[in-house]
């Protein structure tokens, strides 16, 4: 396998030989953009417990509130809607701010149900 | 928000005063400060520097900055110190010292596990190895660098770490709280602390964003690969693709480039050839990353307890900062392989990096570098293997795949390959399977977010619907004290009370009154018994747990050096103490009346086998404020001039005085000396009528009276003091 890599290698360099500093220098970059792109990718359309949290606390929302918070959205099978959405949509329909909105969520975890209509299990 | 005292240079910082009110206190400034260094250079006492910053308000320049009018020429990168002992609050005055010797970027280490507890940690508990990172904790520490950095004159940059599980959130509590540099690199969270690797480059688009919003300034993590892969210096070209993979992402998230940093550490040390690789890679990674910051870090892979041998191998790696780049100077506390670092460490290694930095000042207007010899084969070679690696990384399928690969911190050069790389699963690792997919109508009311928001229409803002968020709105920012009282700083500073405000003193290294003191000695045995005799002896002048923590062979049978750490378990009471009186020393006019009254006139020399001349010059010459300046005749006869000539010279001249100078103490030579001047003195008959003075590095004031001369002076004697005493001895004798 080494060998194999090896062997590869050589191959590759001398196609390098062709290429200035400059070019290798952009090749380097293009190399490390396309690597990240797909990842980059994943970033946009992911989120996870961290993130949501992270959106809490610039809500406003304590840490620990922010916690519990996230944890309940996760397992309503809400964290897809972003905790943030979930607490401002349960603040409308309650009429509160955000920071009852969690507090209600926190003393009662049923209150995340039908917010969205359907609620995936 | 109560504004604090700004600090006295005369006084303690008040530690339980920084405490107080941190719950209003908000950070004077936001973001990351480069040093300011004149584009023509800076002049500083006789000198011109070329590659210098402006210096501070207030600081301590190196033990030699005295006999160059005390300059303190600050290097041109912001200078890096690393703290944290696990009681942040005793961290403060360390970081006050550390500014004092240049240092104007503080790097709190975390607490041993914090990057796998998932969310944000509160109060101040007790760390290991580190501080828990807390919003009371940094609120506090941010508050002691703004007044820490209004009492130097520079701006202090704060700095921790955005990695672990729960990176988005620390990353917003930094920019909440004025945090100005952070560690971020998703990389190092997959490879070092085995956290899903998926998760850590989610979260990481997010940290990066926020980081951005409040200009903190990043460092990548690709140096840990030095200090983990078995030879750190064959990973150098797998270190250009990391640093290569994190500047990528960071810039996708949203960073711009003059926020980026890499981490980089010149790889190899004595008595390896260090500049035949450390070089080529610093030159290297600086042509393909020439667009962002470079964070020069001090090898520490192969220090252990010899601190002597650290800090020669960080002086060479801060001439390689030098001959290549460095936005930031990092440096590593000397002692760092063999404790919790010490705080007067951290000021040692902060002086290796400003001595060097001095003494190499402008070596890239002379020296320059050979491009066309094996250092630019050498570079090409690194660019080439990784680019190559590049290429592979993709041909299997991408990042993810390379690393369930053990692609990365594999030990050998790459093409070759050790099998022994990091490879981790990408469904395991802490928080594995936590990432959740944004739904269509996905939404963050916040700023500073990444990635898909589905916001309502015709905002200004992303947090317009909730009224602001907290970075626009700081006001709303939930402050909590303490979890756990018990386990708190104030809970601790009780307990110190009598060392910090009270009449009780102990030394300290760490922790205010630890007790904890050094011993140096040299045994004349072999390494077994020598170990043994130094413990023994340690114990029997009362240290508690003695621990050997340096031992270096002299020779095999001969004999060993040896450190040994161990702490005093008692205390002095300062009220006991006798300081000597300080010397009303008469004023300046009043002494050239009296000299130009008589025409005082010397003879002076340095005596017996003695070539050191500096000091006695010192005294003598008007530049450096000596008796000449006060209108003192002198007659310099050299050095290692014998006494007898010295008392001929004196009779011939009509002489007042004579001025000894006598720096080696061996055998007791220098106390042979001055007694020998008063004898000779008498012989001659002409004690009463002359004043013997006599000075040197390990000469004592109390020397005089068993040497029978008029005054002796050792270490920070001027001009001044030496006039001073030869009138007050006329005048006593009743001869003026």
């Amino acid at each position: 396998m080494t060998e194999d890599r090896i062997a590869r290698f050589e191959k590759r360099r001398e196609e390098y030989r062709k290429l200035s500093d400059e070019q290798l220098k952009a090749r380097f970059w293009d190399l490390c953009n396309e690597l990240m792109a797909p990842v980059v990718d994943l970033a946009r359309t992911h989120t996870s417990p961290s993130i949501e949290r992270s959106i809490l606390l610039r809500m406003g929302i304590d840490s620990l509130t922010a916690h519990g918070v996230v944890d309940r959205i996760y397992q309503a099978g809400l964290l897809g809607k972003g905790a943030g959405h979930v607490l401002l949509k349960l603040a409308e329909k309650r009429g509160c701010d955000v920071r009852a909105a969690a507090a209600a969520i926190m003393e009662d975890q049923d209150v995340l149900a039908g917010l969205f209509g359907e609620v995936r299990k | 928000m109560t504004t604090p005292v700004p600090l006295d240079p005369q006084k303690k910082m008040d530690v339980d005063e920084i405490l107080q009110d941190l719950e209003t206190y908000r950070p004077r400034r936001k973001g990351w400060v480069w040093r300011k260094k004149p584009a023509g250079g800076i002049r500083m006492g006789p000198f011109h520097y070329r590659d210098m910053s402006e210096p501070l308000k207030n600081s301590i320049g190196l033990p030699a900055s005295k006999y160059f009018d005390h300059i303190d020429p600050q290097p041109a990168p912001v200078v890096t110190t690393e703290i944290a002992s696990g009681r942040f609050e005793d961290d403060l005055r360390r970081m006050r010292m550390a500014a004092w010797h240049g240092a104007d970027h503080l790097m709190v280490i975390r607490t041993t596990g914090q990057s796998h507890i998932d969310g944000l940690m509160e109060g101040t508990p007790e760390g290991v190895g580190g501080v828990p990172i807390t919003r009371k904790q940094i609120r506090a520490s941010r508050k002691a660098c703004d007044l820490i950095e209004e009492e130097v004159g520079r701006p202090i940059n704060f700095h921790s770490y955005v990695s672990g599980v729960a990176g988005p959130e620390v990353a917003v509590l930094f920019a909440e709280e004025g945090v100005n540099g952070a560690h971020q690199d998703p990389q190092y969270n997959v490879l070092y602390r085995n956290i899903n690797m998926y998760r850590s480059f989610v979260d990481a688009a997010e940290a990066k964003r926020v980081m951005a919003s409040a200009d903190i300034f990043q460092i990548d993590g690709a140096h840990n690969a030095n200090a983990t892969a078995k030879a750190g210096w064959l990973v150098m070209p797998e270190l250009l693709v990391q640093h290569g993979i994190n500047c990528a992402y960071s810039l996708a998230a949203g960073m711009p480039r003059e926020l980026i940093g890499l981490s980089t550490v010149p790889p190899n040390a004595p008595p390896a050839p260090k500049l035949w690789y450390d070089l080529p890679y610093a030159v290297a990674l600086r042509d393909f990353f020439s667009d962002f910051k470079m964070r020069a870090q001090q090898n520490t892979r192969y220090i252990e307890s010899d601190i002597e041998e650290a800090i020669r191998t960080h002086t060479v790696d801060t001439l390689i900062s030098m001959l290549t780049s460095a936005d930031i100077q990092s440096t590593i506390t000397p002692d760092e392989g063999r404790n919790v670092p010490w705080h007067y460490n951290n000021i040692r290694g902060v002086q290796t990096v400003k001595q060097t930095w001095a003494a190499l000042d402008g070596i890239k207007e002379m020296l320059s570098l050979r491009m066309d010899g094996p250092l630019g084969e050498m570079v090409r070679d690194i660019k080439e293997r990784a680019v190559a690696f590049l290429e592979e990384v993709l041909e299997v399928g991408g990042y993810f795949a390379a690393v369930e690969q053990g692609f990365f911190v594999d030990s050998a050069m790459y093409p070759e390959r050790s099998g022994d790389g990091i490879a981790r699963n990408g469904q395991g690792g802490v928080g594995a399977d936590s990432i959740v997919p944004r739904d269509p109508d996905y939404m963050a009311p916040v700023c500073a977010h990444f990635g898909e928001n589905h916001l309502p229409e015709g905002l200004d803002k992303p947090c317009d619907p909730i009224g602001g968020c907290t970075l626009c709105k700081p006001e709303k920012i939930v402050y909590i004290d303490e979890l756990d009282p018990e386990d708190s700083a104030n809970r601790r500073l009780e307990k110190t009370l009598p060392y910090r405000k009270g009449n009780l003193i102990r030394p300290e290294v760490e922790w205010a009154g630890d007790g904890m003191v050094l011993l140096q000695l040299a045994i004349p045995e072999s390494e077994p018994y020598a170990r043994e005799a130094a413990l023994e002896i340690a114990r029997r002048m009362g240290l508690e747990d003695p621990q050997v923590i340096n031992l270096m062979v002299l020779h095999p049978a001969e004999g060993c050096f040896l450190e040994v750490k161990g702490r005093v378990t008692f205390d002095v009471d300062r009220t006991t103490l006798k300081i000597p009186p300080k010397v009303e020393l008469l004023p300046e006019d009043e002494l050239r009346e009296e000299v130009k009254k008589i025409g005082l006139r010397v003879v002076a020399a340095t005596v017996g086998e003695d070539e050191h001349s500096v000091g006695l010059r010192e005294i003598l010459d008007i530049k450096h404020g000596g008796i000449e300046k006060y209108g003192v005749k002198y007659h310099y006869l050299g050095t290692s001039v014998p006494i007898s000539k010295l008392v001929d010279a004196a009779i011939e001249t009509g002489a007042h005085a004579i001025l000894i100078s006598t720096i080696i103490s061996h055998n007791d030579i220098h106390r042979m000396q001055m007694r020998k001047l008063a004898e000779l003195c008498q012989e001659k008959g002409i004690r009463d009528r002359i004043i013997l003075i006599a000075g040197g590095t390990q000469v004592t004031p109390d020397m005089a009276a068993e040497t029978g001369l008029d005054a002796t002076f050792g270490r920070g004697t001027k001009g001044h003091h030496v006039v001073d005493a030869m009138i007050k001895t006329l005048r006593a004798r009743g001869q003026l």
